[in-house]
């Protein structure tokens, strides 16, 4: 008797791509955005945040980050900063840094105003029909 | 003998800690939040059924692990835990107090059981540790119990299986069974529910998912730890993965429960937000 089971690793991860407006955060986008969250993670440290603050562009030099990344990471545009291989949870440091929240970083990334968004919320968020499947618009 | 005597599950939320921090936690906002902990926080106040120990199941987001080390199933085996700076300062809560002898017990069956557990002997815990313990045990002290923390990976892909969590749970309460001082251990499962957090399809509730994931984790085990990822993902939001971790806490409890008070609202934030508190039943 063997437990093994048969795993197709591409179609499981095929089937990310497969949903609207999401980047599941695979190997491949933890790999490219590597330095991205070593980044974000270092501003754990109070010195750390107070250097950053200081002199952002400077401070991100330090890092091994792609240009699109650090541009990302100075406009905070946080859809970019996935697209480099950003996690929210990482990046999380950096709007805990400027005193943002998740409701503000999450809202930023939809297209929409933080009224519009917090709006949506407390109504109940956004619906999953339609947004499931690109492929089978369900 | 050691027992599993309860199973709770809860949001982690940083934004509850939040409230907590800022005196907001009986606004009109958050105040129907904190109610809905109300049931349980008398309830585990009670002598009766105050756990000794908990095996607080969570996830870390990117506090204690970083990119370098990634865990699949870890174990707090220290005597104690700081809470973590996670880039505003580290939470002012206690200090949570392991209890190494049950820890190191536990590790050890898991691993003959060939889960490979990452054994932590220095770990700082974050809001998907804390949050939970200040929303069912509110701001004493000192917490009352000893805390037990057991990261699982669901930020990096793949995560482990809703099955592999499952028989992780149940593997979890032979190991307290087999442990020979008396103690009550309730395992906890936490974060969720439904949401998404990140590109612009963040901001995803997904009621009738959250509702039919309650139901069957009370009734249905059987078929809901079989459910693929890609579900979780599509209904749940992409970081409603968290609710694998739910599954732990429902294989350490056996095969049937009984439920003793549910909690279900929306929005918290950006989650919808589940509270359970079962109990094994004969
Ligand atoms: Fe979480």
């Amino acid at each position: 008797m063997s437990d093994h089971k048969d795993i197709d690793v591409h179609s499981y991860l095929a089937e990310f791509d497969d949903i609207p407006g999401t980047r599941v955060f695979t190997a491949k986008r933890a790999r490219k955005g590597y330095w991205l969250n070593q980044f974000a993670m270092s501003l754990m440290k109070a010195e750390n945040r107070e250097r950053f603050k200081a002199d952002e562009r400077a401070y991100l030099d330090e890092w091994d980050m792609t240009e699109a990344a650090k541009l990302a990471v100075l406009a905070r545009d946080y859809n970019a900063m996935i697209d480099e291989g950003g996690n929210v949870y990482f990046l999380s440091k950096l709007f805990s840094t400027d005193g943002k929240s998740f409701q503000f970083a999450a809202g930023s990334m939809t297209g929409m105003t933080q009224e519009e968004y917090a709006e949506m919320m407390l109504k109940g968020g956004r619906s999953p029909d339609g947004v499931r499947s690109i492929k089978g618009g369900y | 003998m050691a027992r599993v005597t309860a199973g709770l599950t809860s949001s982690h939320i940083p934004a509850l800690g939040a409230a907590i921090q800022t005196g907001t936690s009986n606004n009109d906002y958050w105040g129907p939040v904190f109610r809905g902990y109300d049931w349980v926080k008398e309830w585990i106040a009670k002598d009766e059924n105050k756990p000794d120990v908990v095996v607080l199941v969570y996830n870390d987001h990117a506090s204690a692990f970083d990119m370098n080390i990634i865990p699949t199933f870890a174990i707090g085996c220290a005597e104690s835990f700081k809470p973590a700076d996670e880039g505003w300062g580290p939470r002012p809560v206690p200090d949570v107090v392991g209890h190494p002898d049950l820890a190191w017990h536990i590790a050890q069956c898991l691993i003959l059981e060939e889960f490979d557990m990452t054994i932590m002997n220095q770990m700082d815990v974050d809001h998907g540790c804390t949050v939970p313990l200040s929303m069912f045990f509110g701001e004493p002290d000192a917490w009352p119990c000893k805390v037990i923390p057991l990261p699982v990976n669901v930020v990096t892909y793949p995560p482990p299986s809703g099955n592999r969590c499952y028989k992780l749970g149940q593997a979890i309460k032979r190991a307290v069974e087999s442990f020979p001082e008396d103690l009550k251990v309730q395992v906890w499962g936490t974060g969720g529910m439904s949401h998404q957090l990140q590109g612009p399809r963040a901001g995803l509730i997904n009621k009738d998912f959250d509702l039919k994931f309650i139901k069957q984790l009370i009734n249905d085990p059987e078929t809901l730890r079989h459910m693929p990822h890609i579900e979780y993902l599509r209904d749940a939001g992409s970081e409603g993965i968290e609710l694998v971790m739910w599954l732990i806490m429902r294989g350490a409890l056996g095969p049937k429960v009984e439920e003793l008070y549910r909690f279900y609202h929306i929005p918290a934030s950006n989650t919808a937000l589940g509270v359970l508190a079962l109990e094994p039943a004969a």
